[in-house]
């Protein structure tokens, strides 16, 4: 293992009662990467990225982050889960969401000190939320929401940011303030980034994976129709490296 | 009423319901922000095979329905956690054995069970001076908890795959509150008895919820309608010689629907006054 692996993944296999949801993955994710996870829906992505954070133990195969086990490094990993999953009426501001990041690091039994306090400011200023640091998560837009939850993330100073489904509730004008969130944000960690939609993604990203159970591409964004097609299990149209329309057909 | 407040029953009974309002104010916010007030309804109704358990071996009966609560509180929170029994299963059988468990012991316990009404449902008039003691003890145990360990409770409230992921021990604190649930029903069985607790845990949190989204001050304005509510249905209950506990929990239903009413009549308010102003522009 080279030192510059923040994620390395070796034959790793992953079951759930009885069925397979990841299938002999090797991945090596490695400082200021980004990298976007493709695939369709049930083909392991969330699974993959639960396996990095150490909630999913492989039944075969080794995980290391930082050169530990998931669970030893978790506090150098932000993560951004999909904010659908919440209770929209939670009665949580924005300010106390973010600052629920330095949890962990401040340790139990303690109050929150200065230091936390500036972290969830400067996070809160990066994603552009600080301004809204009094209003209630539930009152907020579905990309205002993801924003608060990478600030969350960042908190801690993670070294490693995995997101799942980011752009899955933001319009799609936002969805280019999202991104440049995180081209700025790349200088400082490496990203990882889960989606289904292909376009999106492949625009963005330096890296890219192809995941439908096993990874079958893993590398630059220009990718090749077959190797979609594989992945997807149906003819896909070309993805082009650009902003040229492209959608994911079925077979007639 | 007030020549009333002069005696001594009277006035244990409103210290007994400023007791209760804390507790429940407390610990019904997290009751209702994560969606458990049927896990709290098993433990108070499992409480009854504690209450019986007193009854037969001859100890206090609070002491019974402590330990069934914390027994149930557990039992429930690691069988929902660490197997693959529904959560809703598992509340069922609880609340239905220890009840079970409690009949039989009541049958064993030679000669008749007195009071075993008040611990159905509650009587607030009849709370004696060593179960204010008792309540004053539990109180200072949840607040001391709820106050150490908000922030964690906070996180596992909102979020609890992210409270892993932050490294914070999320199935011990899960347990923990559902332990703190369990002292709160032993403190509110005087009150309103354990058939009706899981309204003190939910009415005046619902109620607050719709005031504030914060849970520090939801807790606090909770305590607030809790105690309201108490002292207004002991008053109610003194005048026309009604059950307290019920009629306690009655007002409390009768409130919770007029805030209602008050809050979507204010939301519609607003969106009258949006549109009007769009309008405008």
């Amino acid at each position: 293992m080279t030192t510059a692996d923040i994620v390395k993944l070796e034959d790793v296999w992953v079951h759930y009662n009885g069925a397979t949801a990841l299938e002999d993955i090797d991945l090596s994710i490695e400082q200021n990467d980004f990298l976007g996870i493709i695939g369709p829906n049930g083909g392991g992505k969330t699974t993959l990225l639960k396996v990095i954070l150490g909630l999913v133990a492989p039944s075969q195969g080794t995980i290391t982050v930082l050169g530990k086990p998931p669970q030893s490094s978790r506090n150098k990993i932000g993560y951004v889960p999909q904010y659908n999953l919440f209770d929209r009426d939670f009665p949580i501001s924005v300010w106390d969401a973010a600052l629920m990041g330095r949890c962990g690091r401040t340790g139990l039994l303690k109050r929150y000190k200065a230091e936390d306090k500036r972290a969830t400011r400067d996070a809160l200023e990066t994603v552009g939320m600080l301004e809204h640091r009094d209003r209630q998560m539930g009152k907020l837009s579905g990309g205002e929401q993801q924003r608060v939850l990478i600030a969350r993330a960042l908190v801690a100073e993670p070294k490693i940011l995995l997101l799942d489904e980011p752009t899955a509730s933001v319009d799609s004008t936002m969805q280019t303030e999202f991104y440049e969130i995180l081209e700025r944000l790349k200088q400082r960690m490496a990203i990882v980034l889960v989606s289904h939609d292909i376009s999106a993604v492949s625009v963005h990203v330096d890296k890219i994976a192809c995941l439908n159970r096993q990874l079958y591409h893993h590398g630059s964004p220009h990718i090749e129709a077959e190797v979609l097609e594989a992945t997807y299990k149906c003819p896909v149209q070309m993805i082009a490296h650009g902003t040229v329309p492209h959608r994911v057909l079925k077979e007639h | 009423m007030l020549e009333a407040l002069q005696s001594e029953t009277m006035r244990y009974a409103v210290y007994a319901g400023l007791l209760a309002s804390i507790a429940c104010g407390i610990i019904g916010a997290y009751v209702v922000v994560n969606r458990i007030v049927f896990i709290s309804g098993g433990i108070s109704h499992a409480s009854f095979g504690g209450i019986g358990l007193g009854y037969l071996a001859g100890f206090s009966p609070v002491l019974g329905a402590m330990i069934f609560t914390l027994a149930s509180a557990l039992g429930i929170g690691i069988i929902t956690r660490r197997t693959r029994l529904p959560a809703d299963t598992a509340i069922g059988v609880m609340w239905a054995v220890g009840m079970a468990l409690g009949i039989i012991f009541i049958d064993l316990s030679p000669g008749y069970a007195p009071d075993l009404l008040v611990y159905l449902f509650g009587n607030i008039l009849l709370v004696p001076f060593s179960d204010i003691i008792l309540m004053i003890i539990l109180d200072a145990v949840i607040v001391t908890t709820v106050v150490v360990l908000y922030k964690e409770f906070l996180a596992l409230s909102f979020d609890e795959e992210f409270g892993t992921v932050a490294g914070i021990p999320v199935e011990r604190l899960y347990l923990l509150l559902l332990c703190m649930i369990a002292l709160t029903v032993v403190l509110l069985i005087r009150v309103v008895g354990i058939i009706l607790v899981i309204a003190l845990l939910t009415i005046p949190a619902t109620i607050a919820r719709q005031f504030t989204y914060d849970l520090r001050k939801m807790m606090l304005l909770s305590i607030a309608v809790g105690a309201v509510l108490s002292f207004g249905g002991l008053w109610l209950s003194y005048e026309f010689d009604l059950a307290s506990g019920a009629t306690i929990i009655l007002l409390s239903g009768v409130a919770l629907i007029l805030t209602l009413g008050i809050s979507r009549l204010r939301r519609s308010k607003t969106r009258v006054l949006h549109t009007a102003m769009s309008e405008a522009e």
